[in-house]
């Protein structure tokens, strides 16, 4: 592997350490928190430090080790996990005032498979409010900075899983990705990030945004700890419903297989349109495919052309329905009034933030009667058109290959005011999930800024482990990594 | 990219009373034109031509995903109570209701 | 279809929705106990209480049970969707209510009723139910209340809404049409039909035209009817209120109205003029149910017999002469009370069908929870003994509430209490002696007035203390005159 070791050291190498003893997972916690106190300040990639949590978790890890029992291939890991994830008895915000405060009773599954495997999960990170965002700009609590230059984003909405990984606060992250909130901040902060096939990862406990769109996926500094988690966390999960009931396909296994007469698409859609050094690292990633025995050809599915405006339909819609149960009723903020009506109106006029406000007006007028058929059902429409095309394209080529954003991390506040601008920065990745097929993003050099660029490499419905062999490839040849500007020492 | 559709501010006090948030007037012209922006641009796929393209409502093949009728442990009612913003006689309590059910 | 003109020429319109909670073990979407009367908030977890990030997983008995009311009420199993209603309202958690929409399970069905209608039912579709809101102060009414309490226990549990075409003419045949599918679904093991518990609910939209005409008149919806007197009344005035309105040159308002059962009058809710929107969309978070074949046979096989069936069953055994209104209504409470079980053996053991009849409808019924705990052979027993003479009518009534008090052999119980009838000398012995003590009356029996027979009658029974046998006492008399 080219470039810097990733900070702190990967996932696979402590978690080695910790089960043969040579490191104790307490001494792997304390290094890390130590690294958040001492930089997150001025990141504020996290919401919530679990501090003593964390510190017993990892003692429960030394424990196991010393008695010979098996503590799990992510044993002693330090995890950082999006705060819209449930965890129990730790506040859960999704960076909303509604929820501030809120503390689950249940982990959502993820969790739960998280410290089965040992993992120690030591913060929540911040995002912007309810997954809605590419910028993580619009949490309530402040925005999480590009470690890489802290004037910028970080992307979003998982900047703060992104950032804190980055940085080399935990080599492992957890995120969730509905419209690229995984893999666009992934290529703007210069890390590895997932998005599973739809139903490849339980969703539950994972707070809705859109249930049709939303999964579940690690961010991390190597290939190998993406391909770690996400065989950790994926699988049935009899509390899903939309769950697939096979096993999720195995990974890491597929690691070390190589690109050898693979067939790769370079997407046109996903070229068009991005940044000059964006663009040279895809066709640089293209290369160096082609190095290890790939076949290459350029691919174009012009129907990917309408997936931002489906997509700006689509999820809102299911948005205004997820998030109608913040009501002040059961749990999290009320602002008091004379009737319920005006109760509920109130809360959620306090507890939501602008965003959120614009995309639950949007999908209730999508959705509502005269509208539904012209707006919502033409983009239930238009998504099939583009399932379609892909299983066409996916005919001729095993795996496709473009950008993951149009451009690299962009300056705080710099499209705040211009909420289609803000949306642009998911014309690449929104695709995916309109057709629920897997995609990642691989850092792949950097701009004249010396900001990072992602490449992105998408695959068919559980395509995992083809994907996993192009992006173990690639993130040989990438050129080296540059380290951010803040990060753990 | 075809015409923005005219949102007025009715049409937009409208949709607020039917997702029940509470907008001023500034904030309901604001949201009533950038509504307006982001419908115009998806507007582009209103005019594509769908006849006899199904709706996909799931990306995934799957049916009649059930579970059995077997009772399981439910929340612990105090954990759930105490996090409530207001509770009476061991129940959810709200201020009076003005209208009924739809 | 029953033919009515309402008053004056008005032809009243009426269909029916009935909403019946399934007496699965648990909820719809999760392994919470469905259980009426428990401590609030007691039968609750992340999912039926719409926490952030929970997620719904569907009963297979709720499917299965649906499938058993489709299929009694002759409807079309179709492959079908969940959708997402969505509004406002503190007793939905999710504020949204999981339900179906334009892909209900069950489509194109039909209900007999016992006077011959039929009335088309359009569907019968899986829903989960709402929590239950309590309004405080104010008399429990929304209206005047200061505050709400909201209970989550019913939150989630299966429902299945049944849905009539407004094939419905009068109040009477809405009363028939609830009481007949309410055995049904009983019948069907779905539901236990307990309307004053809630476990049904019937919902009435009711219109009227001009008789012979075939344009809608404006409807109004009645909710949430609890009892099959209130359905009946609120029906009743329903109509008289619309029927007054268009006669005085007024129209009817669309509206929602609730039944005032103390003023016995139905009275508008406050709702708005327009129709809600509900913002109807396939739920993502559950995928379509589409039972096969097998699976439907399976279910049909094991569906019992319908009331109509039973009822069918027991006319039979009348032969095939014409029947009489007095005979149907027997019968049919005798099948709506359960005890055909019990009709059928008397008759299969030689009973008289009109005696069986008689005494299941009338005594049996006056108890019918105790008489369902009846050890068919000991009913078949006492009813014989009356059949055979050995007891009167009388000592049957006596001796069948004694069974229902401590059950037992109806043999021992009519000896306890001395009920054996008279042999037949001693029997001749005492009408001998009624009739020397009675010379004027036995004149004008001797000279044909059969009414004394009851006299002479009443008189042996008084002195034998009831023991004797009716029919053999008009016997000996006849005998006597030869």
């Amino acid at each position: 592997m080219t470039g810097a070791p990733p900070p702190g050291g990967s996932a696979l190498d402590l978690a080695r350490s910790v089960r043969d003893g040579s490191t104790s997972a307490a001494e792997v916690v304390e290094r890390h928190l130590s690294a958040i106190d001492a930089v997150d300040g001025e990141l504020h990639a996290f919401v919530t430090v679990l501090h003593d949590g964390a510190r017993a978790e990892a003692a429960a890890v030394d424990r196991a080790v010393a008695a010979g029992e098996d503590p799990g291939p992510l044993a002693g890991v330090p995890v950082a996990v999006k705060d819209n994830l449930c965890t129990r008895g730790v506040p859960t915000t999704c960076s909303s005032r509604i929820l501030e405060g809120w503390c689950p009773p249940y982990d959502a599954t993820v969790v739960e498979r998280l410290r089965a495997a040992g993992a120690v999960v030591i913060g929540k990170t911040n995002l912007d409010e309810f997954a809605m965002g590419s910028s993580t700009e619009n949490s309530a609590f402040g925005p999480t900075r590009n470690p890489h230059d802290p004037s910028r984003v970080p992307g979003g909405s998982s900047g703060g899983s992104a950032a804190a990984v980055a940085a080399g606060l935990a080599p492992l992250a957890l995120g969730s990705d509905t419209g690229g909130s995984i893999r666009q901040p992934a290529a703007l902060c210069g890390v590895v990030g997932m998005k599973p096939t739809y139903g490849a990862v339980s969703r539950y406990g994972l707070v809705a945004f859109a249930s049709s769109l939303d999964q579940v996926g690690p961010l991390t500094t190597t290939v190998a700890d993406s391909a770690l988690l996400f065989d950790v966390i994926g699988g049935q999960d009899r509390r899903d419903s939309t769950c697939l009931e096979r096993p999720s396909p195995r990974c890491t296994a597929a690691l070390s297989e190589g690109v050898q007469g693979l067939r790769v698409g370079v997407l046109t859609e996903l070229v068009e349109g991005a940044d000059d050094a964006v663009a040279a690292a895809v066709r640089q990633a293209a290369d160096a495919l082609v190095a290890g025995g790939a076949g290459l050809e350029e691919c174009s599915i012009p129907e990917l052309r309408h997936g931002l405006s489906a997509y700006y339909l689509l999820a809102p819609a299911e948005a205004s329905s997820n998030l109608a149960r913040y009501d002040g009723v059961r749990y999290g903020l009320r602002v008091e009034a004379d009737t319920v009506e005006e109760m509920n109106a109130r809360t959620r006029a306090a507890g939501f933030g602008p965003e959120v406000k614009r995309r639950i007006m949007l999908g209730t007028y999508a959705l509502s009667a005269g509208y539904y058929d012209a707006y919502y059902g033409q983009a239930q429409k238009v998504r099939t058109l583009i399932l379609n095309a892909f299983d066409r394209a996916y005919q001729r080529f095993d795996v496709l290959l473009g950008a993951t954003s149009p451009t690299t991390a962009f300056a705080l506040g710099a499209r705040v005011d211009d909420p289609w601008a803000m949306y642009m920065s998911d014309v690449c990745t929104v695709p995916s999930n309109l057709a629920g097929h897997p995609a990642m993003s691989l850092p792949f050099g950097t701009d004249g800024a010396g900001l990072p660029v992602g490449v992105q490499v998408l695959a068919p419905a559980l395509g995992e482990p083809v994907m996993f062999r192009a992006a173990a490839v690639l993130e040989d040849a990438a050129p080296a990594r540059t380290l951010p500007r803040v990060r753990a020492t | 990219m075809a015409a923005e559709p005219r949102l007025t501010r009715d049409d937009a006090a409208y949709v607020a009373r039917l997702a029940r948030i509470d907008l001023t007037d500034e904030e309901l012209d604001r949201y009533a034109g950038q509504l307006a922006t982001v419908l115009g641009h998806a507007a582009d796929i209103a005019a594509l031509d769908t006849e006899g393209v199904e709706p996909t409502a799931h990306p995934l093949p799957l049916r009649n995903v059930t579970r059995p009728d077997e009772p399981q442990p439910s929340l612990d009612r105090a954990e759930v109570l105490a996090q409530a913003p207001a509770v009476e006689d061991s129940r959810f309590r709200v201020p009076r209701i003005l209208a009924e059910a739809p | 279809m029953s033919a009515s003109a309402g008053a004056g020429g008005w032809e009243p319109v009426i269909g029916l929705e009935v909403h019946c909670e399934l007496r699965t073990a648990t909820k719809l979407f999760c392994g919470c106990r469905n259980a009426f009367g428990d401590e609030p908030n007691t039968n609750i977890c992340p999912v039926c209480l719409g926490l952030p990030g929970s997620l719904p997983v569907l009963n297979v008995r709720a499917v299965e049970y649906a499938m058993r009311i489709g299929l009694a009420l002759h409807c079309e199993i179709r492959p079908s969707l969940f959708h997402r209603k969505n509004y406002f309202y503190p007793d939905m958690p999710k504020d949204y209510q999981v339900s179906q929409y334009d892909a209900p399970i069950n489509v194109s069905g039909w209900l007999e009723l016992p006077d011959g209608s039929r009335v088309s039912i359009e569907r019968a579709h899986m829903e989960e139910d709402t929590g239950k809101t309590t309004h405080v102060g104010g008399g429990g009414r929304i209206r005047d209340a200061e505050h709400a309490l909201v209970d989550y226990n019913r939150a989630g549990v299966p429902l299945v809404e049944i849905v009539s075409a407004p094939d419905i003419r009068s109040s009477a045949q809405a009363r028939l049409y609830a009481s007949e599918l309410r055995g049904i679904l009983i019948a069907t093991g779905a539901s236990d039909g307990r309307m004053e518990e809630g476990s049904m609910r019937v919902d009435a939209n009711v219109s009227v035209r001009p008789a012979g005409t075939y344009e809608f008149g404006t409807r109004c919806e009645i909710k949430n009817l609890n009892s099959l007197r209130s359905l009946g009344r609120a029906i009743e005035y329903e109509i008289g209120r619309q029927v007054a309105l268009l006669e005085s040159g007024q129209a009817v308002a669309q509206q929602t109205r609730h039944f005032d059962e103390d003023a016995g009058e139905t009275v508008a809710l406050r709702s708005k003029e327009e129709a809600f929107d509900y913002r109807y969309f396939p739920e993502p978070d559950l995928v379509p149910v589409a039972p096969d074949a097998g699976w439907q046979a399976e279910v049909a096989a094991s569906l019992g017999p319908m009331p109509a069936d039973r009822r069918q069953k027991l006319a039979g055994l009348f032969g095939t002469g014409p029947t009489t209104p007095a005979r149907d209504d027997q019968i049919a409470t005798v099948v709506e009370l359960g005890l055909d079980a019990l009709m059928l053996a008397a008759v299969e053991s030689g009973v008289d069908v009109g005696l069986a009849l008689a005494r299941t409808a009338n005594e049996a019924a006056a108890d019918p929870d105790r008489a369902r705990q009846l050890e068919p052979t000991n009913y078949v027993a006492l009813l014989r003994m009356e059949a055979e003479g050995k007891i009167s009518a009388t000592h049957t009534k006596t001796l069948l509430a004694d069974m229902f008090d401590g059950g037992g052999d109806p043999a021992e119980l009519a000896r306890r209490r001395g009920f054996e009838a008279l042999d037949d000398s001693s029997l001749a012995a005492v009408v001998a002696d009624v009739v020397a003590a009675n010379p004027d009356e036995w004149a004008r029996y001797r000279d044909g007035d059969d009414k004394l027979t009851g006299f002479f009658t009443g008189q042996v029974m008084k002195v034998t203390s009831g023991r004797a046998n009716g029919k053999a006492v008009a016997q000996e008399l006849r005998r006597l005159r030869g």
